[in-house]
């Protein structure tokens, strides 16, 4: 029974250990990992609604609609961390004992195993030859370590052992990335908030429903969109404020947070993301004039108001921007939609632009021509709210990772020993990685130790 | 003297490179073998020159970005980038006949840009405006450029690998002689791939970062995030067969291939099947 149950463990062990699991792994998280880029993830009505109920009915069961959170992807990420905790501390005894242990003597059997050997008849005593040779590998290679064995002197040096521990970093590595992944999501939250012009916040919604007190207000005092000649957007900015028990934070007044440059306060940053026009307190400034004479007269519009006319005739304003460019090319300036019901008439919907355009203006309205002459515009300003104290062991876990694959990928553990005895040397040397690299160096070597 | 004038210069160069390397193939004459090197290394100066005169004009029009901000300019970057690492090699290793299978990579890159693509200089979208830009484009692409090369080795491998399983290694031997040897291949493959993964690590790394600093959130599995993911695990899964028993060579190889085709999957098919933040223009 016992032996069974050694057996069990033994081989849950060695399935464990076992690098063609960790190839299983990556492969199968490679080709599940696809599937969420196919389906689109999250409540997409468009989608769900091309697909029959037995598919989606499947695809729910599967977890699908959110599938790098679904339980089976999670496991899979766990047996991956599982099966590389368990490879290391298989495998890194052995490394840590080259590293920190050293094979100091180059006796015969080891030198057998070496790659490069040299032998040199030199002239003079052990004594001196361990003291020269000493002297160049410390010149020439590193700092060297002498033993003396069986009458002989043993003269060891070595470079960049603590490359070997590379793979065990990454390793390392990946698990903290996890570890600040967990604490992100255990103890952070990512949120959405639109703030009117002039408007404040001290809640936001969090993306998992729950509303979260900021513990301070957050107030817009100003959101302004540029555009490039070609309507492409140039730059999104707000301007915000910091306020504590309704009071400016002294150094967090006015701050301008525009895209890529965010604005953080108490662990918690502000990162602009969107905008529109706030339907509260836009007026719209138009101006009309009859076509017969007579002085242009001004409006004051406001949106959803029905303006009269006189004369039965009325308009009101759709929608309108400061900067037409985007939306009507060869255009500039600024631009209404706007619906005009012409005095016992069918309401036409038309643009309206500047004064620049009387023609373009002077195409619609009947007897009259509108202009428009701009707004007061109210925008809000959309901004994503995120609070993630795991990030920084995330960063941590990517330094380690980038720093591991390169001491994994571009360095190489040397070694070289040298056997002195009265009247000769035998040099030999080993490396972990590129060999004939090496093999140069070794080389270049050697012929030093010849003229010792 | 235009950028748009040096690029077709480059192509015209990588298209003699590849064109002298099937000579070389066929004349089995060494100096043919570094004239190609050389075809494509005057391609690769004309081409730094290129970008970097575009680089300029985009100043003198007032916008003034790093020339890595739409599809034309990636795909020209990639090439750019393709004969840089086949260069380090070819210089490092002297195997010639590599050139053959890694070039016409550039070569398509650059032609495509060229022939297909809108190559107007645009000024930046405010979600590029940033360092971040310059950091992740360039870390991201060198490390395709490394899978592209080792792709072109296994391929390489794959078919002398088949030809010599045939015995028809004796009839062929007046192509396969100027390839190197199947273990040369095969260690060729894993040096490419051992550039290529530390720089996808960090471009991927830099990327997070540049969201996380952009929008708050490292990490949203976004098609291309997740793409990139893909490819990191295909490699990653390389890198442990390297020492697995019956995953060397062949099995290798195919592995090496399977990575490029979803790196150029990350990279093009992302944009053209699927949404998300990546769109390059458009």
């Amino acid at each position: 029974m016992t032996t069974n149950k050694r057996g069990l463990a033994q081989r849950l062990w060695d399935f464990f250990c076992s690098l063609k699991l960790t190839i299983f792994l990556l492969i199968g998280l490679a080709l599940t990992s696809i599937i969420g880029t196919v389906i689109p993830q999250g409540p997409q009505r468009e989608y769900l609604a091309t697909i029959g109920e037995t598919k989606f009915r499947i695809y729910s069961t599967l977890g699908f609609f959110d599938m790098y959170h679904s339980w089976w992807f999670i496991l899979l990420l766990y047996l991956l961390t599982l099966n590389l905790i368990c490879c290391s501390i298989k495998r890194l005894p052995r490394v840590w004992k080259i590293v920190s242990e050293p094979v100091l003597v180059m006796d015969d059997a080891f030198e057998k195993t070496l790659g490069n050997v040299r032998e040199f008849k030199l002239k003079g005593n052990k004594g001196e030859l361990k003291e020269r040779i000493a002297a160049l590998f410390q010149a020439q290679f590193a700092q060297p370590v002498v033993t003396e064995k069986d009458g002989e002197f043993h003269v060891f040096a070595q470079k960049y052992a603590y490359c070997r521990l590379g793979v065990y970093v990454v390793h390392f590595s990946i698990i903290i990335v996890f570890i600040g992944a967990l604490l992100g999501s255990f103890f952070g939250y990512k949120a959405y908030v639109n703030i009117p012009e002039g408007g404040s916040v001290s809640q936001v919604m969090a993306r998992n429903g729950k509303t979260v007190d900021l513990g301070f207000a957050v107030r817009c005092e100003k959101f302004t969109v540029a555009f490039y000649d070609t309507g492409a957007p140039r730059e999104f900015r707000s301007i915000l404020t910091v306020l504590e028990n309704g009071r400016p934070v002294q150094g967090y007044q006015n701050i301008p947070i525009i895209v890529n440059e965010p604005l953080t306060y108490k662990g918690i940053t502000f990162y602009q993301s969107s905008y529109g026009q706030s339907e509260e307190g836009a007026l719209y400034h138009l101006s009309v004039r009859n076509r017969k004479g007579g002085e242009p007269r001004k409006l004051d519009v406001h949106p959803g108001e029905r303006v009269a006319l006189g004369g039965g005739a009325f308009i009101s304003v759709m929608e309108a921007t400061m900067d037409v460019r985007p939306f009507v090319r060869g255009f500039d300036g600024p631009g209404a939609q706007v619906e005009f019901t012409p005095a016992g008439g069918q309401p036409q919907s038309f643009v309206v632009l500047s004064g620049k355009y009387q023609d373009f203006n002077a195409q619609h309205g009947g007897d009259l021509v509108f202009t428009f002459d701009g707004m007061d515009q109210k925008f809000y300003t959309g901004l994503q709210v995120a609070k993630d104290p795991g990030v920084w062991v995330v960063w941590l876990g990517c330094f380690l990772m980038v720093v591991g694959t390169c001491m994994a990928f571009f360095m190489s553990h040397k070694r070289v020993w040298a056997r002195v005895y009265d009247g000769g040397i035998t040099v030999g040397g080993s490396a972990s990685k590129n060999p004939a690299g090496f093999e140069l160096l070794f080389d270049d070597l050697a012929e030093k130790v010849k003229n010792v | 003297m235009s950028s748009s004038m040096l690029f077709n210069i480059t192509m015209v160069s990588y298209m003699v490179s590849t064109c002298i390397f099937f000579a070389f193939l066929a004349s089995r004459s060494k100096a043919v073998g570094l004239a190609g090197t050389y075809a494509a290394l005057f391609g690769f100066v004309v081409e730094t020159a290129a970008i970097g005169l575009r680089w300029k004009e985009s100043y003198d029009l007032g916008h003034g970005h790093a020339p890595l901000s739409n599809l034309f300019e990636s795909v020209v970057f990639f090439s750019w980038t393709i004969i840089l690492i086949y260069l380090f090699i070819d210089f490092k290793y002297k195997y010639r006949a590599v050139g053959l299978f890694v070039v016409p990579f550039a070569l398509f890159g650059i032609a495509w840009a060229q022939l297909g693509l809108e190559s107007g200089i645009e000024p930046l979208v405010p979600a590029l405006q940033s360092n971040w830009l310059m950091y992740h484009v360039i870390t991201c692409f060198l490390g395709y450029a490394a899978f592209a090369v080792a792709c072109g080795i296994s391929i390489m491998y794959l078919l002398r690998d088949k030809l010599e399983q045939n015995g028809s290694a004796t009839q062929a031997g007046g192509l396969l002689s100027m390839f190197p040897s199947i273990k040369v291949l095969d260690d060729l493959n894993y040096k490419a791939i051992m550039i290529g993964f530390p720089l996808l690590t960090l471009g991927i790394v830099t990327g997070a970062a540049w969201a996380n600093y952009a929008w708050g959130t490292y990490w949203s599995w976004d098609p291309k995030e997740t793409w990139s993911l893909i490819v990191w695990f295909v490699y990653a899964a390389f890198l442990h067969a390297r020492i697995t028993r019956g995953w060397v060579g062949r099995r290798a190889a195919i592995l090496s291939v399977i990575g490029f085709a979803a790196t150029i999957f990350c990279y093009l098919g992302v944009n053209l099947f699927l949404s998300g933040l990546h769109s390059y223009g458009k």
